[in-house]
């Protein structure tokens, strides 16, 4: 157990170095146009501004003082966060406050609830990006693996060929198979909604509105299988064929066990840890692909509100949203290991690592 | 030049890799053609509209192709310039300083559904006052309507739609409201709906066959002249369509394919080859050179590699070859690295290498000498399957509204279209082109990775 706890400990620090990096990065390329510093001075100034003007018990002092004031407070209050730093010191400020999601005031955009606060915009779009994508990597995962097992067992068959035939319409992205799923099942067909998460007066009952979503994400959930699904059962298949040629296979088959529990024990068990590490790859790729797959179905999670800060140029929100990003990918890949690790009986027991 | 020729003997035997290169070596003729047919320059003048080269040209038009599969057939675009050899007859006689013009232009209209808008642009030359001009439309069946008279001055255009006199003649005529002039004009009477809450749009047919229209103009000044430009704006253009600025989509997606081929090849091929060096360096030094580049590599996968980019793209730049360096920086230390460092090891312990070790050839000779030369040919499957994901890229990219700000690419003309909710108007082409292009490029360069896939990797073949 320390084993795996060991284990577990060192792909936390990595995967933190890692989101840190990311999110360092993202300060860098931020601020190689000033705009970062900009936008904190700005802040500063408005905030101390406000303070000082609508101080009451400053009401009789005149004006142009106020305004010295003003300044001097912008000034400490300068010195105070490190703004006078050179960059270097400046950005591990900004680093510490985008790594507690401290992420500032959006320049345009309002959350739902009214307020300004990026944090809460993009906290509030979470929830739909969380359904949609756990839903997929949860139906393709199991979809590709039964799949990928049913075909190894009808190896050399049509719909094998098929599959394998149909392998390199993964070259697409999911977004653009939803392009032309909106095509025909929205705007030609008329049979599902164009996009959306649900419909404009909200259905009234729990259940109804349940049943809208599910509606509103077959579509989705389709094109992530398509660009998805054929690459995904052909490397499964592959894996299991080549596992299936092992000796132990055929001592096991030669020993008269039933083919499920073979399939099970033999073939599926030792496949399993290099099946995860391989969805964990295309679980990077479909985040990745969230952020234009949710602008093309008008999904209102994370990755449309980039595209609506894009068009708005609202800064503070594509930051924030970057490290929001960065954060899921970190998270998506740690709950991963750690299902590899309890696959992988080289983590729990030790021994044949090198 | 050996290993060519035993490529192509493999490569025969799968009809997927063939099918693959064809579609490849299609590209490549197309892009070549884009590149010199259209060049460079003029394709970024051509996409920005630059100097007014569009207004010829109807708005949102389907491709003349569209036709075929239609009953009722879509016009194309009627344009009579005066100013052209042969276009209109022309009577000139003086009157007092000036002289009178006459201006006549025929046209036989013989499709189904009416244009979607008319114009007549004036081309006035004069000092200080303008020519003035009386307009008559003369139907194949020999009616008579006046589209009105009035000043010409420096650029101005007639909208037949828009002018309130013309509309209320129209309403006089018909005995009904609303009809637009473009409908009104090409109408045939007898089509006209009995029932006054029935659309005279759904309805009404175009009357075919000759039509006429009379411009008189009197000039006011010897040296005054004035030429004219009617327009019908038809529901079909060209071999692609056009967008909603009146641009033929041809030029966007001729020129998006050298763009897509340049973005993918050049990525793809920088990408192996970096991959290669560094995983061979990693191999060949191992110890802590080793252990540096996995870390790297493994904290390289999990970057939020397109938020990154984006952030670029608004930050920094959105040109497509800033796009393409930040791109190979941030993949150079990519999922590749592991599958090349397994072959490196295994060639590592050859007997070749410790014989050159022996003679005494130094690190870079063995590394760049003598393990990546051989598995080079191992580069290749991996290098034609990842073209697709960066020919994708830039078209994901570009359906965000970060393309590349000047040069028109397949994923732009996406955006367009997905910004102008094209699907939702029925707008297909527009989306359906570039889409398809896409899609058949991805397919080209993954049919033919799949294949060399099978034939590099034995182990996959067996089955």
């Amino acid at each position: 157990m320390s084993r795996f706890a060991r284990y577990l400990a060192v792909k936390v620090v990595l995967l933190f170095i890692t989101t840190v990096i990311g999110v360092y990065i993202t300060i860098l390329v931020a601020n190689m146009g000033g705009y970062v510093d900009k936008l904190r001075m700005a802040q500063l100034r408005e905030e101390i501004g406000m303070k000082i003007m609508r101080d009451p018990s400053l009401r009789d002092v005149p004006i142009e003082q106020k305004k010295e004031m003003i300044e001097t407070k912008i000034r400490l209050e300068e010195e105070r966060l490190g703004l006078d730093k050179p960059f270097f010191i400046r950005s591990l400020y900004f680093l510490k406050d985008a790594m507690t999601l401290n992420l500032g005031r959006a320049q345009y955009m309002v959350s739902d609830s009214g307020s300004r606060q990026v944090k809460a915009i993009i906290l509030e779009r979470l929830p739909a990006t969380l359904l949609l994508m756990g839903t997929s990597f949860f139906i393709i995962f199991f979809l590709n693996l039964f799949v990928g097992l049913a075909l190894s067992r009808r190896y050399g068959s049509f719909i094998d060929k098929l599959y394998v035939a149909s392998a390199p319409l993964s070259a697409a992205p999911a977004w653009f198979y939803g392009i032309f799923l909106i095509l025909i099942f929205a705007a030609w067909l008329g049979v599902l909604p164009f996009g959306g998460m649900v419909d404009a007066p909200k259905p009234p009952t729990a259940w109804l509105y349940a049943l809208n979503v599910a509606k509103h994400m077959v579509l989705p959930l389709a094109a992530m299988l398509l660009s998805s699904h054929f690459i995904g059962v052909y490397g499964n298949r592959t894996f299991f064929l080549i596992y299936s040629s092992e000796d132990y296979v055929d001592l096991a088959r030669a020993k008269g066990l039933p083919d499920r529990m073979l399939e099970r024990r033999y073939i599926l068990r030792p496949t399993l840890p290099t099946i995860v590490t391989n969805f964990l790859l295309s679980v990077i790729t479909l985040w990745m692909g969230a952020i234009i797959f949710e602008t093309v179905f008008n999904w209102p999670g994370n990755g449309r509100l980039y595209y609506q800060a894009i068009g708005l140029k609202d800064v503070p929100v594509i930051v924030g949203n970057t490290i929001i990003y960065a954060y899921l990918l970190a998270i998506s890949v740690f709950s991963l290991d750690i299902i590899y690790a309890f696959l992988d009986p080289r983590v729990r027991v030790g021994g044949g690592q090198h | 030049m050996g290993f060519l020729k035993s490529f192509f003997r493999e490569v025969r035997y799968y009809p997927s890799a063939i099918v693959g290169l064809l579609i490849i070596f299609g590209l490549v003729v197309l892009a070549t053609y884009a590149v010199i047919a259209i060049p460079y320059h003029r394709a970024i003048d051509l996409w920005r509209g630059s100097g007014n080269i569009w207004y010829r040209n109807p708005k949102n038009a389907p491709p003349k192709w569209v036709n075929y599969f239609r009953d009722k057939k879509l016009p194309e675009t009627i344009d009579l310039d005066s100013r052209k050899q042969g276009v209109a007859q022309r009577k000139e006689k003086p009157l007092g300083k000036g002289k009178q013009i006459e201006l006549t232009f025929h046209f036989n209209y013989t499709a189904d559904e009416f244009p979607h808008d008319m114009v007549i642009y004036f081309y006035p030359t004069y000092k200080a006052k303008p020519p003035f001009v009386t307009g008559e439309w003369i139907t194949p069946d020999g009616r008579k309507i006046r589209l009105g008279n009035f000043a010409v001055t420096n650029g101005f255009s007639f909208w037949l739609n828009q002018d309130k006199k013309l509309r209320s003649r129209i309403q006089r005529i018909f005995e009904r409201e609303g009809i637009p002039a473009q409908i009104a004009l090409l109408l045939d009477p007898d089509s006209l709906p009995k029932d006054p809450n029935v659309a005279v749009e759904k309805v009404a047919r175009p009357l075919k066959g000759k039509y006429t229209i009379k411009l008189k103009f009197l000039t006011f000044e010897p040296d005054s002249d004035v030429n004219a430009e009617y327009i019908a704006y038809g529901g079909v253009y060209g071999l692609a369509g056009t967008d909603h600025l009146r641009r033929d989509l041809m030029v966007g997606l001729l020129w998006g394919a050298p763009v897509a081929l340049a973005f993918g090849l050049i990525s793809a091929l920088v990408i192996g080859i970096a991959t290669m060096i560094i995983a061979a360096v990693g191999v060949w030094y191992g110890g802590i050179v080793d252990d540096l580049i996995q870390r790297i590599t493994e904290i390289n996968m999990v970057l939020p590699f397109l938020p990154i980019l984006i952030m670029v793209g608004i930050f920094v730049s959105r040109s497509l070859w800033m796009i393409m360096l930040v791109t190979i920086a941030l993949s150079i230390f990519g999922a590749g690295i592991k599958s090349y460092r397994a072959m490196f090891l295994q060639l590592r312990e050859s007997p070749y290498i410790e014989a050159a070790q022996a003679y005494g050839a130094g690190d870079t000779r063995i590394i760049f000498l003598y393990l990546i030369p051989r598995i080079l040919p191992m580069l290749i499957p991996g290098f034609i399957s990842a073209v697709p994901s960066f020919v994708f890229l830039e078209a994901s990219l570009a359906v965000l509204g970060i393309g590349d700000p000047v040069l028109p690419t397949w994923g732009k003309i996406i955006q367009d279209a997905q910004s102008n909710a094209a699907l939702y108007k029925g707008l297909y082409y527009w989306i359906l082109e570039p889409s398809v292009l896409l899609m058949v490029t991805g397919l080209g360069f993954a049919l033919l990775g799949f294949a060399l896939d099978r034939i590099f990797n034995p182990r996959l073949r067996q089955e």
